[in-house]
């Protein structure tokens, strides 16, 4: 059979420019392990649990950064969890439908603002505000607790979960809100007729089913918190020490990579690089987790056991 | 203690629609009633006034009384919560909860209105699931979840779920429709027992299955209730010629 | 039933706390946008949205470059993130099932979530390291490796929207795929795609971190690609963090000329996705 003109040629055209974002994908992770190289041959594993970062000697451990990330990642993911899910329950199933559009249009602006900007507002609005306000608080009155002591700079570890916590609701919320609209009518339905409030509904049915997606929401923010480079180096403080307390400047993986980067050479940038294929590992690793438990609520839902025309 | 389910003067608006025109229906304690008529005109909207299943959807409006025993639930004063205790509803597609087990399904209404403790729990539980026909089948497997069943099992379930509250009234909305005829019929067995204790009000667009097993019947057209009677009456001597249509197949 | 009204009112109490998390979520934007205003405008006049930057201490300087570098860089990555992206999405749309087509999509995904910085990296890597040399072509070939899984992915989306219906009456008629992609599908989908750019082209309006690492930064006009250029995301961080208080207020300025362009660009584009969905009558 002869196939017209361009038919076969067409498909491949357009196989093509998959192809190449697949090569794409795959060439980041190379490349940033080509240049990573000269310092996976100087320091090896070791390099994940040493606690010396000093451009000077020329010695680069990431213990510090790993734990700047990990802790302020954390802590926004506690502070932005609960906010987030809450406000998809509003906007979901409680707001009226006249405040629901606008109110969810809202909340995805909130996604559009770049990083930078953040960034800006945290260090001439928040850094400041917490220096006076709950950073003096805290100093003044529970210094003496490990977790918080340590003079109130304002910048520093509180400052940047604040900030990260604020970046990551906004996906939060827009997907779990997705989740929990997935919640098929018949089981709020079933649940309503047996007597249930409206509370009770979501409680006791649509939150339940909800979970998994939830997590992988979760995730999603927690894979936007670990990258964020920007933001968090504008107001965390960027001394490349362990933090020790919610008031101790820090540094995270990403704001030590934009810091350092311009001025780096040699084994420095590729420490630099280094850290940045370890990012990437890790938020590699998380997306896939994130996404995962995403799809597997979807396929459960469609999913639901037991043959409807079935045996007794 | 089964109550009469009286509706006066209903209408039920969807926007600038009206579904039922001003219909009265009266639903003896401890008998069958069957809703029948064609696709669309009303008999499930009439279904769930009375459990007022629509106050959850906004541009629903609803006029008229509906009686449970003396009381008017339709009015602004009726503890809903209580009312949907005391009227339960089986859905035409069965509809366990997926997220939990068989047991902790039938459990969900009683841990919902606070009635029983362990162990109390257990025992309404298995009293539920076996006047439901249910409990030699599940009792080995009450922790698998409620949606591991076949669908006439899964109807059961949700009809041993409604018992556990103790309710007056039964709404069942086409309860057979998505299940095999061994499944119907013993859904149908379970729904004679039923209607020794409760009311039974039911829609169903199978006139045998009417034929079977009510004792009054309804026939709606168009959101009117053109025809009530007992089944006897309306399946051999049907007094409205719309009736006799619908009920030989010329119509619908 | 005394135990029903201790049902509904901690029903009440919790919807309440839910509405007031949400009204929170809400209040943080407002104050940012608020603030981004406050502190913006004052920049705000012709002379800053058209000069070179000056010397601290001396007036009149502005982000012309920083307009125009951003301008430039951003315009060149949509080329060509659009026409790679859409060609994928494209392949997408025909071969849905095939496992080329899942695999990519998986990998658009998990592109989407890698963080900017790392971009930056692998181009900086390529591109600048061997050289020596900041780029402008190098920051647009960046931005354009963000755009790229965005638009793959947000293309097929649209690109799905053109009914089966439509697709079958086509191929009824003989048409090839190419002749339906290109004189069915595309035309019908181009309100969608034309969405799907404007958003993406938001998403590398602000990306600071790969600009940062590829093309640097200058105080001079962009006179070729291969020079370092200005931009605006990473005019704000460099002017934010200086010590000087009248850079800070030009990075204001300039922070506020950013968030309008591209929240301009998201209530466009989701006002045309409300009119589009409205005439497809959903």
């Amino acid at each position: 059979m002869h196939k017209p003109n361009g038919e076969g040629f067409f498909t491949y055209f357009t196989a093509a420019a998959a192809v190449l974002i697949l090569a794409l994908t795959g060439s980041i992770f190379l490349v940033v392990l080509w240049g990573a190289r000269p310092a996976i041959e100087a320091f090896g594993l070791g390099f994940l649990f040493a606690a010396v970062w000093d451009p000077v000697r020329d010695l680069y451990g990431a213990v510090p950064v790993i734990v700047g990330t990990i802790v302020t990642s954390i802590l926004a993911i506690v502070i932005a969890v609960p906010l987030g899910v809450a406000a998809a329950i509003f906007l979901g199933e409680l707001a009226p439908s006249w405040i629901k559009k606008p109110a969810s249009f809202t909340v995805e602006l909130l996604a559009a603002i770049p990083s930078v900007v953040y960034g800006l507002w945290g260090l001439f609005v928040l850094v400041p505000w917490i220096r006076t306000g709950p950073g003096q608080f805290l100093e003044s009155h529970l210094g003496f607790l490990p977790f918080f002591q340590g003079p109130s700079l304002g910048v520093g570890v509180l400052a940047a979960s604040l900030v990260l916590a604020m970046m990551i609701l906004p996906t939060i919320t827009a997907i779990s809100r997705e989740i929990m609209r997935a919640v098929p009518v018949e089981l709020r339905e079933a649940v309503f007729a047996l007597g249930s409030t409206r509370w009770e509904m979501i409680v006791k049915v649509v939150l339940p089913i909800s979970k998994v997606g939830i997590m992988g929401a979760t995730l999603l923010g927690l894979g936007r918190a670990l990258g964020e480079a920007m933001a968090v180096t504008m107001v965390i403080g960027n001394a490349n020490l362990i933090p020790v307390s919610l008031l101790s400047p820090a540094q995270t993986v990403a704001s030590l990579i934009v810091n350092e980067f311009p001025e780096a050479f040699d084994l420095q940038l590729s420490a630099l690089l280094l850290l940045g294929l370890t990012l990437f590992t890790i938020t590699f690793l998380v997306n896939v987790a994130a996404v995962w438990l995403v799809n597997r609520t979807s396929y459960r839902l469609k999913n639901q056991g037991g043959a409807v025309n079935g045996k007794q | 203690m089964a109550q009469e389910v009286s509706i006066e003067g209903l209408s039920v608006w969807f926007g600038k629609h009206q579904v039922l025109k001003n219909v009265f229906l009266s639903a003896p304690a401890k008998e069958v009633t069957a809703l029948i008529g064609p696709s669309g005109c009303g008999k499930t909207t009439m279904l769930r006034s009375i459990n007022r299943l629509h106050d959850l959807y906004s541009g629903a409006r609803v006029s008229g009384k509906i009686r449970i025993g003396a009381e008017n639930v339709l009015d602004g004063e009726t503890d809903l919560v209580e009312l949907r205790r005391r009227v339960s509803m089986i859905f035409q597609k069965p509809n366990p909860f997926p997220h939990l087990s068989v047991f902790d399904n039938v459990a969900m209404g009683l841990r919902l209105h606070g009635l029983a403790r362990s162990p109390l729990l257990e025992n309404r539980v298995e009293a539920c699931l076996r006047k439901a026909a249910l409990w030699d089948e599940v009792k080995d497997r009450l922790d698998m979840p409620g949606t591991s069943l076949s669908g006439g099992q899964q109807q059961r379930l949700c009809i041993a779920r409604a018992l556990a509250v103790e309710p007056e009234v039964f709404l069942m909305d086409e309860p057979c429709a998505s299940l095999d005829p061994i499944s119907t019929l013993r859904i149908e067995e379970l729904i004679e027992d039923l209607s020794q204790e409760f009311t039974v009000v039911i829609v169903t667009h199978n006139m045998q299955q009417a034929a079977r097993i009510s004792q009054n019947v309804a026939f709606i057209l168009l959101g009117e209730v053109i025809e009530t009677g007992s089944a006897s009456e309306i399946f051999s001597r049907a007094k409205d010629p719309r009736t006799e249509a619908y009920l030989t197949g010329r119509m619908g | 039933m005394a135990n029903n009204k201790r049902r509904k009112v901690t029903g009440f109490i919790n919807e309440a706390a839910c509405l007031i998390f949400a009204a929170l979520a809400m209040l943080v934007l407002f104050l940012i946008l608020y603030y981004i205003f406050q502190r913006g405008i004052g920049a705000i006049n012709l002379t800053f949205l058209t000069s070179l930057p000056t010397p601290v201490g001396i007036p009149g300087g502005g982000i012309g470059n920083a307009l125009i570098g951003s301008g430039i860089m951003v315009g060149l990555a949509t080329l060509l993130a659009t026409s790679i992206g859409i060609t994928a999405g494209i392949f997408l749309d025909q071969n849905p099932q095939s496992r080329l087509a899942t695999i990519t999509r998986s990998a658009c995904r998990v592109l989407t979530g890698v963080p900017s910085l790392i971009k930056g990296l692998f181009i900086f890597t390529i591109l600048v390291l061997p050289t020596g040399d900041y780029s402008a072509l190098a920051g647009a070939i960046a931005l354009s490796v963000v755009m790229i899984p965005f638009i793959t992915l947000s293309s097929e989306e649209m690109l799905r929207t053109v009914s089966v219906t439509w697709r079958e009456a086509s191929y009824a008629l003989g048409a090839t795929k190419k002749q339906t992609v290109m004189m069915l599908i595309l035309p019908t989908a181009a309100g969608g795609l034309s969405v799907a750019i404007m958003l993406a082209v938001a998403l590398a309006a602000g990306q600071s971190a790969p600009v940062l690492l590829t093309a640097l930064t200058s105080q001079f006009w962009l006179e070729n690609l291969m020079q370092p250029t200005a931009s605006l995301p990473v005019l704000v961080y460099t002017y934010g963090i200086s010590p000087f208080s009248d850079w800070q207020q030009q990075a204001w300025g300039a922070a506020l000329v950013l968030v309008v362009i591209i929240l301009a660009l998201n209530v466009i584009s989701q006002l045309s996705i409300a009119i589009m969905n409205r005439r497809r009558g959903i």
